[in-house]
């Protein structure tokens, strides 16, 4: 049972909606990625002023691959809202969402250092946790951990992440 | 015995009396062997010195406040007064390294950290001692990933590795006594073997 | 006459600096004292946990969460455990609700303390450090008591906790919690009317309740500025809608009055953990569900079902439905949130902790904005950061 303010929003939003999830109280908007600014500016007007998050899955191997994730939240009354963008490759940039909330301004840069998103029109798209000249997006799939093998006589061990092994997804 | 090439005769360094004079086989100094070197070490002139040294100095190791991570906040707790490292000497943590004896690593070291970690260690002065405090400055601890140095050590040289996660404080003391058996041992105790 | 030139200065802050709180670099530029503008450059810190948490089962994962933010172990452990429950659809017995929530105040106290302690050695009254420190050594023995460690206790778990209270527990707890209001009380006499105190942080580091939205804050910073937002107020969890707590607000959002807010919050703790002892009743402490959580050992030795459960749980972990959620806490900084991505495997595919720390930091520009470069250091230590929350 969501609340009404976020169904309001859903109401609101529909004409930009491309999809609506509904499940564990919350409420997910798919949205394209052109109108992303202007489906958050419809929220902060609707009372959805806070930005909790702006963060990124990567859904490897399905497609689309990546989902730019924002999490809004309103103050009063109490309610949450999750748009997603989904990006089928990251060199195709999405709208940067700085205008709207300031506090997007380094959670893209997140997202840009850590999966390699590109975001148009950001003010200073550059890497934030990473040294400067790393190469690679870090939480990709396709980036390795990089666990160092430890070194023991006789004994080959396992790393790390090998000890429970991942058990297949369900088809 | 007779005497064997050029050199006096000699006579064996007694146990019972270790502050005896003892003279040396080896004809030049590169002859000398490790047994010369420890004779000598037990001769009283210098090892009162080389003591009086180690004496001070391990008594008065000044750290550099170098608080990384998780660790600090315990290295944070040593200093107060529950857990008081001044009464083995720290009375203050330097902030500035070119005045601090010690460098304790108490955190983890990502690769960004790397090269400033470098840097500061090589603005301490000599003699300089570091401690890896903590599971993360030691072997990059449950953090075996591409964001971080496994281990301080591949860095910077470490003299004693406090385990733990973070170390209890006084597993923090046990290895700062540690630290001041080995300096007031002196630098013969820190040879490479 | 020739004419003068005016040229700003760029200093360096860090990132090995004494007031910094932690690894952080800040590039200040400097018209003689005046701060014109701020860049903090974060990363120093940055181990990544997202990406740990993805190659690891979901009961392996408990023991990142405290290392992120490190002052407020049990709230971190409270976070991540809440949003797998949460996913799977289950609620940990009352027992363990209880009990949870004195932890998480507990920790908050302790958390607040290292932030008095440490604000106040910035701004030189170095005696309070010790003084907190002190009090705080008193919380961490409970927390040691209870779950066997200082700092990363690794105590809860997906379904409740790894053990009930030992003997002793509630003594302990109501000698610290009767005495905490006298210590406070001293140190709000220390500072409170301390004219040095006050120069130093009213009217200093000012955000106002618009850049505050903007930007993202949350907790203290957020309730300084006078937008009453607490996480366990707004989306209540773990049981904190039957809890009576107030929520300071301040109202210039300057660094006094997150100094009150976070006082009045370190009472407003003592009074929920009163409460908490008060509700507390005998029953278990983990959920019955097999599925997700372990067995009580005594049943391993009748029950062959026990066994494979046993067996499932430790070589394969649980593995929850497809989805994805959040849920947020209201750590001593603000609104710590996982979001968690789960393909159906036993490990998380995503795992994003929405970390207070960062959100805050990026206000502190237009914080210091006209202000003098002394106030950087008040300023940080107002806003309260834990660089393994921003850098994670």
């Amino acid at each position: 049972m969501t609340e009404p303010v976020a169904e309001a929003l859903a109401r609101a939003l529909a004409g930009l909606v491309e999809g609506e999830v509904r499940a564990l109280d919350e409420i997910t908007l798919l949205i394209p990625g052109e109108r992303i600014v202007e489906a958050l500016e419809l929220a902060k007007a609707q009372g959805f002023v806070l930005l909790a998050d702006l963060t990124a899955v990567d859904r490897h191997p399905e497609e689309p691959r990546f989902e730019v994730v924002y999490l809004l939240t309103s103050i009063e009354p109490p309610a949450r809202v999750r748009l997603k963008v989904r990006v089928v490759s990251p060199e195709e940039a999405v709208p940067t969402a700085v205008p709207v909330f300031a506090g997007a301004n380094w959670l893209e840069r997140e997202v840009y250092d850590m999966f390699g998103i590109r975001f148009a029109e950001h003010p200073d798209l550059k890497r934030i946790l990473m040294p400067d000249d790393w190469e690679g997006y870090p939480l990709r799939k396709d980036f390795p951990l990089v666990e160092e093998p430890v070194q023991f006589f006789g004994h080959v061990p396992k790393v790390p992440s090998e000890i429970i092994p991942k058990t297949p997804r369900p088809s | 015995m007779a005497a064997q090439g050029p050199g006096v005769a000699v006579t064996r360094p007694d146990a019972s009396r270790p502050l005896g004079m003892t003279m040396s086989r080896a004809g030049s100094p590169h002859q000398a062997t490790d047994a010369d070197a420890d004779a000598l070490q037990r001769s009283i002139l210098t090892t009162t010195v080389e003591r009086l040294l180690g004496w001070a100095r391990s008594n008065s190791i000044w750290p550099v406040q170098f608080g990384l991570a998780c660790c600090a906040i315990e290295m944070i707790s040593t200093a107060q007064s529950r857990f008081d490292i001044a009464r083995f000497g720290s009375e203050l943590f330097r902030a500035s390294p070119r005045q601090a004896d010690l460098m304790i690593v108490s955190g983890r070291v990502s690769q960004k950290m790397a090269p400033v970690i470098k840097h500061i260690y090589e603005q301490m002065l000599d003699p300089k001692w570091v401690i890896a405090m903590g599971d993360c400055a030691s072997c990059a601890g449950v953090f075996n990933n591409y964001a971080l140095v496994q281990g301080v050590d591949k860095l910077i040289p470490v003299d004693v590795y406090v385990a733990g996660c973070p170390p209890r404080p006084e597993a923090l003391l046990y290895g700062f006594t540690k630290l001041q058996e080995l300096i007031a041992a002196g630098p013969p105790a820190r040879r490479p073997r | 006459m020739n004419e003068l030139t005016r040229e700003t200065l760029v200093l360096n802050m860090g990132p090995h600096h004494p007031s910094t709180h932690g690894v952080l670099r800040l590039i200040v530029e400097l018209e003689g004292e005046l701060v014109l503008g701020t860049e903090p450059v974060i990363g120093y810190l940055h181990t990544g946990f997202e990406k740990e948490m993805e190659t690891r089962t979901y009961h392996q994962n408990i023991v990142f969460p405290p290392r992120i933010e490190y002052l407020a172990t049990m709230i971190e452990e409270h976070a991540y455990v809440l949003a797998v429950e949460k996913l799977l659809g289950i609620r940990p017995p009352a027992r363990a609700e209880v009990i949870r929530i004195m932890m998480a105040e507990l920790s908050r106290i302790a958390s607040h303390l290292v932030w008095l302690g440490t604000s106040a050695v910035d701004v030189n009254v170095s005696s309070l450090l010790m003084y907190c420190f002190n009090d705080r050594e008193r919380i961490l023995d409970i927390l040691e008591m209870v779950s066997g460690q200082r700092m990363m206790h690794g105590y809860m778990r997906i379904g409740g906790l790894q053990w009930d209270l030992p003997d002793g527990f509630e003594q302990a707890v109501r000698a610290v919690i009767d005495d905490m209001p006298g210590r406070l009380e001293e140190y709000e006499r220390l500072l409170g009317d301390n004219l040095i105190w006050r120069k130093r942080t009213e009217g200093i580091a000012v955000l106002n309740a618009d850049d505050a939205l903007r930007y993202g804050c949350t907790g203290p910073v957020l309730r300084g500025s006078g937008v009453g937002y607490d996480v366990r107020r707004a989306f209540p969890y773990g049981g904190y809608d039957e809890y009576e707590f107030e929520v300071p607000l301040g109202r210039a959002g300057d660094a006094y009055d997150r100094y009150l807010v976070r006082m009045e919050e370190m009472r407003q703790s003592c009074r929920i953990i009163r409460q908490a002892l008060e509700r507390l009743e005998p029953g278990p402490v983990l959920v019955d569900d097999r599925k997700v959580a372990l067995p009580p050992r005594r049943e391993l030795v009748r029950s062959m079902e026990a066994v494979i459960h046993q067996f499932k749980l430790v070589s394969e972990g649980i593995r929850p439905p497809v989805g994805e959620v959040y849920s947020a806490v209201e750590s001593p900084r603000g609104e710590k949130g996982y979001y968690i991505v789960s393909d159906g495997s036993n490990r998380p595919s995503r795992v994003r902790v929405r970390s207070a720390s960062f959100n805050n930091l990026q206000a502190l520009p237009v914080m210091v904005f006209r202000n003098q470069v002394a106030d950087i250091v008040v300023a940080i230590a107002s806003i309260d950061i834990v660089l393994g929350d921003v850098d994670r």
